[in-house]
């Protein structure tokens, strides 16, 4: 009999594992809690129609889910502000079949070498844990492959010369450029940064039965309408396509079951609200970096490092406003150009450190993109006899060009997942609380990018420029929120050696349950400045591998 | 004909959105765009079948394919209590109520209504705008759903024929026809 295993979430990590494992010859059961939008329901091998450019529908109305009247959280800034300070909505990623990969852009960076050895690289700060991974890039780098081929990513090698070693190209070549990228490129070039095309899981040419990206442009925060977007719709695909997988959609796992070091199966909770129990050899746990330490802490796990290190990357926002361009933002993949340079020391940047008081200090990923839809610029317009020519100008959508950093956050014990004491969910169990306050290195390494950020929108024309960031701070003045908009979310069940000091060990396995395995972002040690998605998703393979006893191969198609 | 308010309140409604989204010479405000029967028709979702919720993909038809658009998603009984929590309130229910009492927008559009005056259509636009402006909270309320209902995709019952689109030269949903990649690159 084929060994078995269940996989709470469905989202990128949960979609490797369960394909990796599938293809290996094991049984899958794959619960979610959201619903499927994604999967044709009449036939899980192939994709759904559900999605569409409808900016009612995924902006104003939840359609990925959660809905924060329902599934709710709780957050604060720290411990000092009481219990919480708002309940709702908290860095909410789409729950629904297909997670997190079914709203983002699809940029999907790998990490370089030094974001596994932080430590090492560049040494304490004060307040924070840094650490080493423990493993290595060369550790993941099969790995990064294997998922790249599987998920299809367009990109060009040698782009970036800040990149890491590859062991082969991208799958597909880049998309085509948008207007704004085109002109924010040149002017960084300028200014003597490196930008680049982005590595994007969105097809470039049609791919793997999958047809080539249109350039709708509803990408961030939309399902792409023709799944030109492959994560993780390829993957959960392929796995469905085995006959050993399972899809239980609108099923909420309340509990992992467990009897002295090992899970026997999971409780849960199905459409009707009628309580079930499941076995299976191995439990697999994709929720988040928020809800998995919540499931975990609701299963009764005790360790002191667990909800601790939660790290949301800490965005520095930088627009432009270009009064005799139009760039139309919305024709195009949402962000096309990239830079790194941010994420690289200099004499420059290690000076301006030292003024701040730092040993040191990173930056992050730098997103080229342009304004929002049509709705969302209106309502930032006036209302009134002026509002139609408001519109017709389009300050904010079509003449406005913008630089949004990632920044590294570090990993502050401070900074943490917990059960609320008093908010509930719609089913009655604990919500997870997010304590959460950006520190010292993420203000200090904000302020010094934003000002270069700065002079590359002046070179390419821009008669004025602003800066603000999320969570907002206090010197970016009224309106920004302390909550984090970053969807990036990571940390909270930490991944080590060391069972005293981390939740899981190098392979994901919980430390204290033998069968258990988290394959999500909440394991990782330091966040670098990258989108998590493909390490995360590299990291799920890696577990799913080690367990199957295979090896990574050349991926598929 | 409303389907969910009174007579009274869609024609105060009526009124309050012409003077957010005015009409102009060319312009279309909100009378031609139907933003009062958009927002009627949202707090009367349930009074379809589907509710009018989610309208379908993964296309609408005005660029080609599928009018898809126009058959609106079944909601699972989380979704229905949810939408039910958002537009109806908990109304003292124990399953709407495990975070404590929930005030719909039904009450929110029935007070805010209210509060403009029962002779709200037969003041001056100067007078209608100061009405708006003393109710910070429902403006901003009705200032979000007037902005759906000009700029949303149509089958949610505003933005009639696109003419909130149009006017802003802007195509709307492009599915399954997209943009050229010569469209996306060049000024």
């Amino acid at each position: 009999m084929s060994p078995s295993a269940i996989v709470i979430g469905s989202g990128p990590g949960g979609a490797t594992a369960a394909e990796v494992l599938t293809r290996a010859g094991w049984s899958v059961v794959i619960m979610e809690k959201g619903r499927n939008h994604l999967l044709d329901p009449d036939d899980l091998t192939r994709p759904a129609g559900d999605y569409s450019n409808d900016e009612i529908k995924f902006v104003s109305r939840y359609f990925l889910g959660p809905d924060p009247l329902v599934e709710p959280r709780a957050f604060r800034r720290s411990a000092e502000e009481g219990e919480h300070t708002h309940v709702g909505e908290v860095n909410s990623i789409p729950t629904t079949v297909g997670g997190g990969g079914t709203h983002a852009d699809g940029k999907v960076p790998r990490f370089r070498e030094e974001d596994f050895g932080l430590f090492s690289t560049y040494g304490p700060q004060e307040g924070a844990a840094v650490d080493d991974w423990p493993l290595k890039y060369e550790d993941l780098e099969p790995y990064y492959a294997e998922v790249e081929r599987t998920i299809g990513v367009s990109g060009r090698e040698g782009a970036n010369p800040f990149a890491a070693w590859r062991s082969g190209p991208y799958p597909m070549p880049p998309g085509a450029p948008m207007y704004g990228a085109v002109l924010s490129s040149a002017a960084a070039e300028k200014v003597g940064l490196h930008p680049y095309e982005a590595p994007t899981a969105a097809n470039s040419i049609a791919y793997d039965g999958r047809p080539a990206c249109n350039n709708c442009g509803f990408c961030a925060f939309f399902g792409c309408p023709i799944h030109a977007k492959g994560d993780p719709v390829a993957l959960l695909t392929k796995a469905m396509a085995t006959g050993r997988a399972e899809l239980m959609a609108e099923t909420y796992v309340s509990r992992i079951v467990t009897e002295g070091r090992r899970a026997t199966g999971v409780e849960f909770i199905d459409r009707d609200g009628v309580t079930h129990t499941r076995s299976a050899d191995m439990v697999i746990v994709a929720g988040g970096a928020i809800e998995t330490p919540r499931l975990l802490l609701l299963s009764g796990l005790d360790h002191p490092a667990l909800g601790k290190y939660l790290m949301v990357h800490f965005q520095t926002i930088v627009v432009g406003h270009f009064p005799t361009m139009r760039l139309h933002p919305h024709k195009g993949r949402a962000v096309t150009h990239v830079h790194d340079d941010a994420m690289v020391q200099d004499d420059r940047s290690r000076q301006a450190a030292a003024g701040a008081g730092l040993p040191w200090f990173r930056g992050g990923l730098v997103e080229h993109s342009g304004g929002g839809l049509p709705i969302m610029e209106a309502r930032h317009s006036p209302w009134g006899r002026k509002h139609a020519q408001a519109m017709r100008e389009s300050n904010l959508r079509e003449r406005m060009w913008a630089f949004i950093m990632q920044g590294e956050d570090l990993p502050y014990a401070t900074n943490t997942v917990d059960l609320s004491p008093s908010i509930r969910d719609a089913r009655g169990f604990p919500v997870a609380r997010v304590t959460y306050r950006p520190g010292h290195h993420e203000l200090a390494a904000s302020k010094y990018h934003g000002k270069i950020l700065q002079s590359v929108l002046e070179e390419m024309g821009a008669e004025w420029v602003i800066h603000t960031s999320s969570p907002g701070v206090s010197y970016h003045g009224v309106g920004a929120t302390p909550i984090p908009e970053s969807r990036h979310v990571m940390g909270t069940v930490r991944m080590g050696d060391n069972p005293d000091a981390s939740v899981v060990d190098r392979w994901g396995r919980v430390h204290a349950l033998d069968n258990v395995v988290v394959v999500d972002s909440s394991v990782f040690v330091t966040s670098s400045g990258y989108g998590p998605t493909l390490t995360l998703v590299a990291l799920a393979s890696r577990a799913a591998h080690h367990l199957a006893g295979t090896a990574p191969g050349p991926g598929e198609p | 004909m409303p389907v969910w308010m009174s007579e009274q309140e869609y024609a105060t409604l009526r009124a309050a959105c012409a003077q957010m989204l005015p009409s102009g010479e060319g312009t279309p405000g909100a009378e031609e765009a139907g933003v009062a029967d958009y927002i009627d028709g949202f707090l009367g979702a349930f009074m379809f079948d589907p509710p009018r919720i989610w309208a379908g993909g993964p296309s609408s038809g005005r660029k080609g394919g599928v009018a898809g658009f126009a058959t609106f998603h079944r909601l699972s009984p989380l979704d229905e209590l949810a939408w039910r929590m958002r537009l109806e309130g908990s109304q003292g229910r124990p399953e709407r109520e495990f975070n404590g009492p929930v005030v719909g927008l039904q009450e929110r559009y029935r007070d805010g209504l209210a509060a403009l005056g029962a002779d709200f259509t037969g003041m001056d636009g100067r007078e209608q705008r100061r009405r708006l402006r003393d109710d910070e909270d429902f403006c901003e309320l009705l200032w979000q759903h007037c902005c759906e209902g000009m700029y949303g995709a149509p089958e949610y019952g505003g933005n009639r024929d696109s003419v909130g689109w149009d006017y802003i030269d802007y195509e709307g949903d492009v599915q399954p026809r997209g943009y050229s990649d010569a469209e996306v690159s060049q000024p």
